[in-house]
Parts: C-alpha cells; structure tokens; sequence
C-alpha cells in the first residue's frame, strides 16, 4: 500500500523542517535517503573517472555509472543504449534543437511547439530557427487549458518538420494526448520531441508507446540529484544524430583534421559525465519503481482532486487549468487582484511553500491574461494535511490582505 | 508583531494600491527598463535631468506590492536631486534592504521596507527600482 506518511519519513529534509509544507516538487523534488546515501556511498567506495581506467576502481565506478542508465532505461521502458545521460530537460532539448535542427532546417521549414511549452522547449528551437530560417508555430490552448486539438490538425502540414510538446504542463497541470499527436506528426514526416520534465516523475513512462523520437527529463524532479537527466532517443533518431558536443569520450578514431564518432549513447556523452548524480538518479528511479509509478500517479491525482475541492471552497481565488481526469498534480492560482510574489511571503509565514512567477512559461502566462501566478505542485511525500495547511494559509492570507481582494 | 505585518505596514500599502508618480513621463531625457526574471516583475523607469538634477521621476510597469511601493517612494524621493545625491539615497537604500542596516533618515517612508532586509526572497523586488534608476544615471552621464 502507498503510505505517503511512511514515505515522508524517508525524506531528511523532512526531518530538518518539520513543519515545512513543500508544494514546489515541480521546481525540483526532495530526495529520499536512497538517493542521497547512493551517492555517498558511491563517493568512498567507487569513484574513478569513467570509460577509460584499465584498474579496478575505474571498473567499478563504470558500472555504477552503467547500472544507472540501465535502471533508467527500465524505468522508462528503453534500452539502456537510447539513455544518454545529460545535466537536465534543458540540455536534452537543447541537444536535438542543435544537433538535429542545425543539419536538417531549412528556410521555410516550421517547428510546431504549442503555448503551454516552458522555456526550455521553446528557447532552443528560436535559436535553431534564427540561424536556419526555419519559422516557429504554435498550436493554441483552449479556454480549459488543454491544447486545441482541431488548431493542431490545421497547423500541422508538411512544412512541419519538428512537433515538440510537453508531455504535462508545468503550470496548468495538464497532461497532453501526446502518443496520438505524435503519430499524426510523424505521419506528416515531423521529428518528435517530447518534454518529460514533469511528467516522467509523476507517471508510468512507456517511451515506446508515445510514438515519440525524442523524450528529455531532469533527474532532480524525480528525486535525483540535480546536474544528471536524461535524453532517451529512438535507437534509429539517435544513431542518425550528429553530435552536440565534440571532446573525450564521444569519438572513435581522431587525427588532427577530423574525427570518428563513437555510437550512442557515447557519442553524446561528451566529456567527464555527472557519474555520482547519475548513481543518485539510478537510484531515484529504483525508489520510485519500487513505489511503483502507477501508485505514485493515483496519489498525486487523489490528493490533486482534494486540493481542488478545498480550493474552490477559498472565496477569491482563482484557479488555473482543466478539471478532469488528464492532469497531474499541480495548481497554478492567483486570489484577487494580490500579486502572487505577495501572497506566496504570507504563505511562507506559515510554513507553505508555493512557487510564484511565470514558471518559464511566459506566453502562457500572456495566453492566461497574467504576469505571474502562484503555484502549488505535489509529489509523493505530500500528505492531504499539507493541502488542509495550504487552504488555512489561504484563508488567512485572504484576511491579511482584505484591501487587496 | 509577524514578520508580515512588520513588511506589509499602511505606508507600503498605500503606495502598493496607489503609487505615486505612476505612467509615463512626457519629455524624459532618459528611460530605462529594468524586470526581475524570478518572479516577472517589470518596471520602466523615466528621469527628466535637467542640469545635473532628476526634474522628475515616472515609472510603468507591474509587480508585487513591494516592488510597486519600492518605486513610488523612490520616484517621490530622488525628484530634486543631483545625480550623486540619488546614487547616495540608493546606496543608503541597499545597506537598508540588503544589508539590514537601521534606515537612513533620508530615506523617510522608505524605511518601511526595512523588513525585507529578513526576506532574502523580497530583496529582488524592493531592488527593482533602484537598479533601474542607476543603469539610468550611468546612461544619462556624459561618459
Ligand atoms: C515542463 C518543463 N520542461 C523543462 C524544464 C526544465 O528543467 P531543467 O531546468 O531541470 O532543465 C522544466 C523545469 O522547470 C519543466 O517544468
């Protein structure tokens, strides 16, 4: 049974503040002892440089770092040699926006992204498209906050040679239909990139069955450490990419003039990788498959249901995002005319930690009709208590700041 | 008294929902925009200098209370003054905020922002502003 309690107390930080309500796992989860006690571990008993020792040590600390990629191939439901290991989502995007962009862009060309996309799988295909002629289009949201499947059927074309879309929203909660997008796309001849930044740590993965060439995530939001994430590419979309960065590691033979590559996942590993974050993250995988990703997505939607009934019991405050059974754990809200940067202090007072801004995802914000929102965002370790403490908070805030309303 | 009230205090308030020198300024002889990317608060900042002094203070813009009071005392502060003079007062400002200095008596209603010197996550928004009116002097200056 999924005790989120008995899962709290693996969590130290927990331990440390234990009054802290922590509503900002979508900004970067807490991590478990596992996770923590891995890398440790790995520190004074393993570490050597990677792929390249021929001693003992240097044997280990490869393995270490190999098992990682095969606990993260299982845990998405890959092979271990379409795991590249990056810092974060933002790397992994970045990476096929250069290195498949660069080669296969050209003026006219159209790069569909859609207006819930959060900076980073949008940023990346500006720069691409700046320096290729390629145009950016974007597929509209509805008033809900999902994606407007008809503007995506007319946007799509066969200029469109990249489809990148998150696979959750990192604002209104949203979890997109991205299997039956992506087919459409790639029928039309689109790459396919998705952003697994949210979603990879709230729900079963299956990168398979997403019809999908590329899915990028960051280790730090699904209890890993920060600086280890992960590009996962079909075998046939990595093999066919030229790399992103060029040094040590990612080469077969190399003269003075020009080089061989070796095949991936090497080839895009260039450089000493992130070895004990990726141990960390190997074993953030294993903790939540031991939790079992199917547990773990029915918590974050029972506790999501939870907080929107006692929400929509706050005079004032306004919600963002669809009610219904395709989102995840996450609230954007604003109450009244407050400023959400004022209102997330009063929260704070209490112990309830919120994230405020625009989440790098400012042309939604614009499509909302606002600068900046609050946002509460839940994980495993969150308890239905945490959301009684964030409605309290609210209704205090509220008195507080009356005039305001 | 809460580390709430100590920072939400009626002269801040007051300035939040009615900020003074608000919109911009016709015949500004400089503007600059200044935004802090964390939470997408967004501030232009007119000057009208006239022989070495601001003649007048104006600022557009959106943000939280603090940033938005920040602004309206400052506007209403440096109007008058010599370039240096106003690059004393915002000097006096941040040893206030970001220092947490006991405030300057120059600084007259701003010192109600003392309390964000103990919000290390407020000092960003009480700053905006101040930021804002010393990338403008430095860009009035005849270099
Ligand atoms: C949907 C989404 N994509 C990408 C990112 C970028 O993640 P990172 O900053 O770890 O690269 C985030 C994190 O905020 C996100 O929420």
């Amino acid at each position: 049974m999924f005790d989120p309690a008995a899962v709290k107390r693996d969590f130290p930080i927990f331990e440390h503040h234990p009054d802290l309500v922590f509503l900002d796992s979508a900004a970067s989860s807490q991590k478990p002892r596992a996770v923590v006690e891995a890398t440790v571990r790995y520190y004074e008993h393993d570490h050597a440089n990677v792929h390249r020792g021929a001693y003992g040590l240097s044997m280990r600390a490869t393995e270490a770092y190999e098992t990682a990629r095969q606990r993260m191939a299982r845990f998405l439901g890959a092979e271990a040699d379409e795991v590249v290991f990056v810092r974060n989502a933002t790397e992994a995007l970045n990476l096929v926006a250069y290195a498949w962009g660069l080669e296969h862009l050209r003026g006219g060309d159209e790069i569909l992204v859609t207006e819930m996309e959060h900076h980073a799988n949008l940023v990346p295909w500006q720069l691409v498209a700046a320096r290729t002629g390629a145009r950016i289009k974007a597929v509209p949201l509805t008033a809900e906050g999902r994606l407007d499947l008809d503007a995506f059927a007319t946007l799509l074309s066969k200029r469109t040679r990249v489809f990148a879309v998150t696979q959750m929203s990192n604002v209104l909660g949203t979890v997109n239909p991205v299997a039956e997008l992506a087919a459409a796309a790639r029928e039309r001849g689109a790459l396919v990139v998705v952003d697994g930044a949210q979603a990879a740590p709230h729900l079963p993965v299956r990168v398979r069955e997403l019809n999908a060439d590329f899915y990028a995530l960051s280790g730090h939001k699904m209890l890993g450490p920060t600086g280890a994430g992960v590009l996962w590419g079909r075998r046939e979309a990595l093999a066919d990419l030229p790399p992103f960065l060029g040094g040590g590691s990612m080469i077969e033979e190399v003269t003075i003039e020009r080089s061989s590559y070796a095949p991936p996942p090497q080839r895009f590993e260039a450089g000493t990788p992130a070895i004990a974050e990726a141990v960390g993250l190997g074993a953030a995988a294993d903790y939540l498959m031991r939790l079992g990703m199917e547990n773990v997505w029915a918590h974050d939607r029972a506790l999501l249901e939870y907080a929107l009934e006692r929400l929509d019991e706050v005079p004032d405050l306004h919600l963002y995002g669809p009610r219904g059974a395709d989102r995840g754990g996450v609230i954007a809200f604003n109450l009244g005319r407050l400023h959400p940067h004022d209102l997330a202090t009063a929260l704070d007072e209490r112990g309830v930690a919120v994230r405020t801004g625009h989440h790098c995802a400012q042309p939604l914000h614009r499509r909302l009709g606002v600068a900046a929102t609050a946002r509460a965002s839940f994980y495993v370790y969150n308890t239905p208590s945490d959301v009684d403490r964030l409605v309290e908070a609210l209704l205090e805030a509220r008195k507080f700041f009356a005039d305001w309303l | 008294m809460s580390l709430l009230e100590e920072l939400y205090r009626e002269t801040i308030m007051q300035h939040a929902q009615r900020p003074h020198n608000f919109g911009p300024l016709e015949g500004a002889t400089v503007k600059v925009g200044g935004h802090n990317p964390s939470c997408g608060d967004q501030i232009e900042l007119y000057l009208k200098i006239e022989d070495g002094r601001i003649a007048e203070a104006r600022f557009t813009g959106h943000g939280c209370a603090i940033s938005q009071s920040s602004a309206s005392m400052m506007t209403d502060l440096i109007r008058g003054r010599t370039l240096d003079e106003a690059l004393e007062l915002e000097r006096k400002f941040k040893a206030m905020v970001v220092e947490g200095e006991p405030p300057a008596p120059e600084l007259g209603d701003l010192s109600a922002l003392q309390g964000v010197a103990k919000l290390h996550a407020r000092v960003k928004c009480a700053t905006l502003a101040w930021n804002a009116l010393e990338q403008a002097i430095e860009e009035a200056r005849p270099s």
